[in-house]
Order: structure tokens, then C-alpha cells, then sequence
């Protein structure tokens, strides 16, 4: 009895899934499959990129869509986690359909749908994974931020003449590629320019007690501590930083930017630096209109460096699927690739032959509780 | 050596939390014999529920404060006790004839159900929550070394805690009476005690361990999240069988044993990487010679 109901149903879910298979290509409308973050450790920035996204999707429907066609935007939350995203990325482009897929923030994760949609064929925009595997997975996989190399050196320039370090301390989250990365080009710029790694410890993200690591730090004497960690750590290791007497400027990378990590780490986050994407209280017009369109859909919050990127890897896309004349993949794909100067809220975009986007960086402070602008570095 | 002497506090004060997470396990173990995986995530319950009383408390008397404190611990305490007992109730007194191992694999079952719940959108959200400063820290500096307020309070809570239960189980009534559930629950039973009672009275009293455990966890780290049990519910798990499962000083050495491991070895620039490979590679070998755990055999009562 049991049994022949179950078989029943699994019948009827297959058909189900062949039927809203075939149903989905062709029609009035684009698919477009996004994953991201939207629960989980790094929440705020699959939030952020998604809302972003979704604010992008939602001007261009609004001025009569792409080619004519409105856009479809499908999102799936991999509940920042390994492993959940090659479900989701799968599921969108095998049974939604997708045509072109954006995300998503953490390195790890997009190098884990990469190689699903270059074996597909189907183009992937990545708002802003840094680490520069995340494009060499194949000639299908763009993205419209910046890379570790270059957000590493800006970071080692501004560490050693900003900040007039000369020993420094590098502190890695070994459980991501992101920050793997960074502090590997970190620690090259550094040595580059004649200054000197004094300590380099390791921790894993999602640990609560750091104090051993800093205690170490602590007696190599540094001048500065780099991070590239994300901001649920970083606010941690701020805050047991303070605690062990370890007043030295630290620093880290765009992982650093969330209101959760003002949140929590309140006081102990005072003062330090990071780079970024973009600044919201930067002068340009782009900018503006961007920060004012998005306070009105999102109920007056300010957008931050993921936000805008989410918007510019739409916006990105939609531009590649104008100039292709089509929503076909291959066509979107040889125009992503030929992306000379795309105007993006994060500034001018111009894809490299490594489908990287190649622009400047900002550097942030935290200052009265708030990321206040310090200054723009060029590539 | 200020260096070597900074990280024996650190050890030491990581060690405490363990120790506190693990008196727990050992207890229910003591009693039951079986691990209550779920204990780590009632620890996670118990700092959720600080810190959604701390608001209310906050109202009538100002937070930080140390009065504030204690009341929240004792309501969280409260909470957490009831939910223990309900997990009781619910999941393993319908399988207490049944073998152990087929309470083991619940208690897993639980453990993931409890996590998986609280991740959800309704109930609290998979994103890490920012924890309130309850009690005024001060961080005391002797000549280079520092002492964090915080980091005391574990050390004596741990302390008064595990003399307590000891008494409890030692020299009360109903210590007695959990001593003898544990040697055999039949003749127990033929004696005249209530069996379902006394069990009932020991997840209840881990529970509440758990809940202290998890409020002070989340003052040393503050920032919670629905799997935040899970790491050191673990190495409790380990310390408590390191120091003889079954065995109360044995889970504090235990705790504080693991806890000072993993802190030499988090410490040395280049093994950081394998700070938990290294801590649990010495705890093998540890139980390769001594299988019964530290203390498993010098002391022969178990709790």
C-alpha cells in the first residue's frame, strides 16, 4: 500500500519536472537564475547583492525589458553553505531554464557553480567573488569586480604609506578561498614594497575564540594586522583583539563590509580600514541616482558595496543580452566577453581576456560607528 | 614567557567553557548512559533565550548589570531545564527499553531537528546575531598579561558549578536516588523511586548547565547563531571522554585539558592550521593508554 503510493508519487513528480522543463523555454519572458547567500553566515551580503539584482531587474522590466521581452528573475538561497549551490545552480539551469546566472559574493561558493555553468554553457556573472579562480574555471564565467591581486596590492600600498607599517601581521581565514587568496597577494605587495611579515596565523571561520592566534600576534610586535576575513570573524577577533591589548591598526578586504560587523562589533571595530567596491558617500552622479532609487524600494537603507555590485551584474548582463541581440547563451556570452567601457555604479567596466572587470578599488574607515570614505586607489 | 603565561589564561579560560559544557553530557551520561547530543544545541537555546530576555530585563533595571545577569541566567536556566524535559518526554522515555544505540541515533536526530528549526526565517534565522553586554567587563592588566572580567566569571561559575552538582549528586537525597538509576534502573525501581522523576530531574539539571554554558559563551564570543552549539558541544563531547565519561572532575580536567591544547597549539605561527588536528592527536593517544579516560578508573562511582 505504502509502497505503491510512493511510487505514484515520485511518478507524478517526475512528469512533472519534464513537463515545466520544456515549458519554460521559448515564451515572452528571459530567464535569469541568481544564487545567493540569503541566509546563513554571510547573509547580509547575499542580501545585499540580491536586493541589488532585484532593484536592477525590476528599472529595466519597468522600462519595457530587454529585447522587448520583461526579465525573469529566479533566485535560490544556498543558505551560505558548501555544497547546497551546485543543487541550486543545477536545478535553475536543467529545470528552470535559465539563459544566464548571476552570484554570488563568497569565492568558495561561486567556484562551486562555475563549473556547472561552463560545462553548460550557460554565462555566469559573479557580483563579486574576488578570488581570480573563480574566471579561470572556463571562458563562460565574468565578473564585474575586481580581483584579489590587485584589492592585495592596494591593501600592502596603503598598509606600508597610509599607515607608515612596516611589520605586519597577517591573521587567515583558511576555510575560504577568498581570504586564502587575498592574504597570498597581501603578503606579495608587502614584501614587494620592503616591508616585512612579522607573524602569520591561521584560524577557521566560524570559530568563536581567537585569542591563542592573537596572543601570538601579539608578542611578534606588528605595526598593523591584516584580516581578509568576513565580518562575523573579523568583528570577533576585533573584539578579543582589544580585550588581549592589541592596539595596532587592523585591516582587511571588501569581506569586512556589513552592518553586522558595526553590530557586534561595536567599540572594537573603531578606527580600522578596509577596501572596497564602492563608497555610497562618494560624488559621482551614478552613485547618487543609484543610492537615492535604492533607499526608495528598500525602505530608506543604504546600500552598500554588495548591493551595488548585485545591481551592476544585472545591469552588466542585461547590457550583454542587448548588444547580443538575443537570449541566446553562446550570443550573451561573446558579448559579456567583448564588454569594452560599461558605465556601472561601481565605476567604468572594462572585461579583460580573464572575463575580469578591470576598475579601482575605494578604502573605507570605521568612524563613529559608521564606513566613511578615505580614498580611491586606480588599477 | 609573558607570551607562555598569556596563553595559559587563554587556556585556561577556554578550557572552563568546555569543562562547564561537559559536566553536563557526563551527568546525563552518568545517569542514562548514553550521549544527549542535543545538549550542545540546548546550550544554543540558552543563549537565544538570554538574548531575548535581556530587552524585557533591560526595561526595569539597566543593563550591564550583575543582578540583571543573574536573573537573565536563572530565566534562560529556567527555559532551557523545561525544553531538556520535554526532550525527554518527547523523544527518548518512548524508547528507554528499546537498545541504546537506538537512543543515540535520536538524540543526533534531535540535535539536527533543533538546528535546522532555529535556522528557519520564522524562528530565529540562520544569520549571527549580535549577543547584549550583560555584565560590566573590566580587563585586568598584571604587568603585560591580561585578565578579562569575563573570562573570570567562567572560571568561578565553573567551579561553583561543579561543586554543586558533586554535592547534589553526592549528598542529597535525590543524588542518591540518581545514583542508584544509574547502577540498575530495575532495582531502583523495586526500591521505590520514581525512575521517570528522577530522570526528568537530570536532563532538567543539564539543561540548565547547558543554558549557564551557552550564556557564557556567548559573552566571551558575542555573536550567536542557531549552530553556534555545535563546535564546542563537540569538544565537550571529547573532553568529557577524556576525563571518564560518567565522571564530573574528570569532564573539568578534561575541559580544561583540551582547552589549553588547543590554545598552545593555535598559538605557534604555521601549526594554527592544524590547531584541532594537533589537540585531537594528543587526546588519542591520551586514550590509548588510558582507554577508560583520565579519571575513568581512579574513582569507581559514577554519577
Amino acid at each position: 500500500m505504502h509502497r505503491r503510493y510512493f511510487l505514484s508519487l515520485s511518478a507524478i513528480s517526475c512528469l512533472l519536472t519534464a513537463l515545466s522543463g520544456c515549458s519554460k523555454t521559448g515564451g515572452d519572458s528571459i530567464v535569469i537564475g541568481e544564487f545567493a547567500s540569503l541566509t546563513g553566515k554571510e547573509a547580509t551580503f547575499g542580501i545585499s547583492s540580491h536586493e541589488g539584482t532585484l532593484l536592477a531587474v525590476e528599472t529595466l522590466n519597468a522600462a519595457g525589458g530587454v529585447l522587448g521581452k520583461k526579465l525573469e528573475l529566479l533566485t535560490e538561497d544556498n543558505q551560505s553553505k558548501a555544497g547546497e549551490t551546485s543543487n541550486v545552480v543545477n536545478k535553475l539551469i536543467s529545470k528552470d531554464g535559465a539563459v544566464a546566472i548571476l552570484g554570488e559574493v563568497a569565492s568558495s561558493r561561486s567556484l562551486e557553480a562555475a563549473p556547472i555553468c561552463q560545462q553548460n554553457g550557460i554565462p555566469m556573472v559573479s557580483p563579486a567573488s574576488t578570488n581570480p579562480k573563480v574566471t579561470e574555471t572556463g571562458d563562460h564565467i565574468f565578473r564585474v569586480c575586481f580581483i584579489d591581486p590587485f584589492q592585495g596590492t592596494v591593501m600592502a600600498n596603503f598598509v606600508t604609506k597610509s599607515l607608515n607599517a612596516k611589520k605586519v601581521a597577517v591573521f587567515t581565514d583558511v576555510k575560504s578561498d577568498y581570504s586564502k587568496g587575498l592574504a597570498k597577494f597581501f603578503k606579495e605587495g608587502i614584501l614587494k614594497v620592503g616591508g616585512q611579515i612579522v607573524a602569520e596565523l591561521d584560524f577557521n571561520g566560524g570559530d568563536k575564540d581567537f585569542k591563542a592566534q592573537l596572543t601570538a600576534i601579539k608578542s611578534a610586535a606588528p605595526d598593523a594586522v591584516f584580516i581578509p576575513g568576513y565580518y562575523t570573524d573579523v568583528a570577533l577577533i576585533a573584539i578579543q583583539a582589544k580585550q588581549l591589548g592589541l592596539n595596532v591598526p587592523l585591516c582587511g578586504g571588501d569581506g569586512w563590509e556589513s552592518q553586522t560587523l558595526l553590530d557586534i562589533g561595536k567599540d572594537a571595530v573603531e578606527g580600522h580600514y578596509f577596501s572596497t567596491h564602492y563608497a555610497s558617500d562618494a560624488a559621482s552622479p551614478a552613485v547618487a541616482t543609484f543610492v537615492e532609487a535604492y533607499k526608495k524600494r528598500f525602505n530608506g537603507k543604504m546600500p552598500d558595496a554588495m548591493a551595488a555590485l548585485g545591481y551592476d551584474s544585472a545591469m552588466f548582463l542585461a547590457d550583454g543580452i542587448k548588444r547580443a541581440g538575443s537570449a541566446d547563451s553562446k550570443a550573451i556570452r561573446d558579448a559579456l566577453a567583448a564588454t569594452k567601457d560599461f558605465e556601472a555604479v561601481t565605476g567604468k567596466i572594462a572585461i579583460n581576456a580573464q572575463r575580469d572587470a578591470v576598475k579601482s578599488a575605494v578604502i573605507l574607515q570605521v568612524k563613529d560607528g559608521k564606513f566613511k570614505y578615505l580614498e580611491t586607489v586606480a588599477p | 614567557m609573558d607570551w607562555l603565561l598569556q596563553q595559559l589564561i587563554n587556556g585556561l579560560a577556554l578550557g572552563s567553557i568546555y569543562a562547564l559544557i561537559a559536566l553536563g553530557y557526563t551527568m546525563v551520561y552518568g545517569v542514562l548512559r548514553f550521549i544527549n547530543f542535543a545538549h550542545a544545541d540546548v546550550l544554543m537555546l540558552g543563549a537565544y533565550s538570554a538574548y531575548f530576555i535581556a530587552p524585557a530585563i533591560h526595561e526595569v533595571m539597566p543593563l550591564p548589570s550583575l543582578t540583571g545577569t543573574l536573573i537573565i541566567v536563572l530565566l534562560s536556566a529556567m527555559i532551557c531545564a523545561g525544553i531538556g524535559i520535554l526532550i525527554e518526554i518527547l523523544a527518548y522515555r518512548p524508547l528507554r527499553q528499546r537498545p541504546r544505540l537506538t537512543v543515540l541515533i535520536t538524540a543526533i536526530g534531535v540535535s539536527l531537528f533543533i538546528e535546522f528549526t532555529c535556522q528557519h526565517k520564522a524562528v530565529f534565522g540562520a544569520d549571527t546575531k549580535p549577543f547584549p553586554q550583560l555584565m560590566p567587563v573590566h580587563d585586568f592588566n598584571l604587568g603585560g598579561l591580561v585578565i578579562g572580567s569575563n573570562d573570570l566569571v567562567v572560571v568561578v561559575t565553573t567551579l561553583i558549578l561543579l561543586f554543586g552538582l558533586w554535592f547534589i549528586v553526592q549528598r542529597t537525597k535525590m543524588g542518591t536516588a540518581m545514583r542508584a538509576v544509574s547502577f540498575n534502573q530495575q532495582a531502583a525501581a523495586l526500591m521505590g523511586i520514581n525512575i521517570n522523576r528522577i530522570i526528568s530531574f537530570t536532563f532538567g539539571l543539564g539543561s540548565a548547565l547547558a543554558a549557564v554554558a551557552g550564556i557564557l559563551y556567548a559573552l566571551k564570543a558575542p555573536g550567536i547563531d542557531p549552530l553556534m552549539g555545535v563546535q564546542p558541544g563537540l569538544r565537550a563531547f571529547i573532553a568529557a571522554v577524556l576525563g571518564g565519561i560518567g565522571n564530573l572532575p574528570g569532564a573539568a580536567l578534561g575541559g580544561l585539558l583540551l582547552g589549553l591544547l588547543e590554545t598552545f597549539a593555535g598559538g605557534i605561527s604555521g601549526l594554527s592550521n592544524y590547531r584541532d588536528g594537533i589537540a585531537f592527536a594528543i587526546l588519542i593517544l591520551i586514550l590509548l593508554f588510558k582507554p577508560a579516560g583520565l579519571l575513568g578508573k581512579a574513582t569507581v562511582e559514577k554519577v
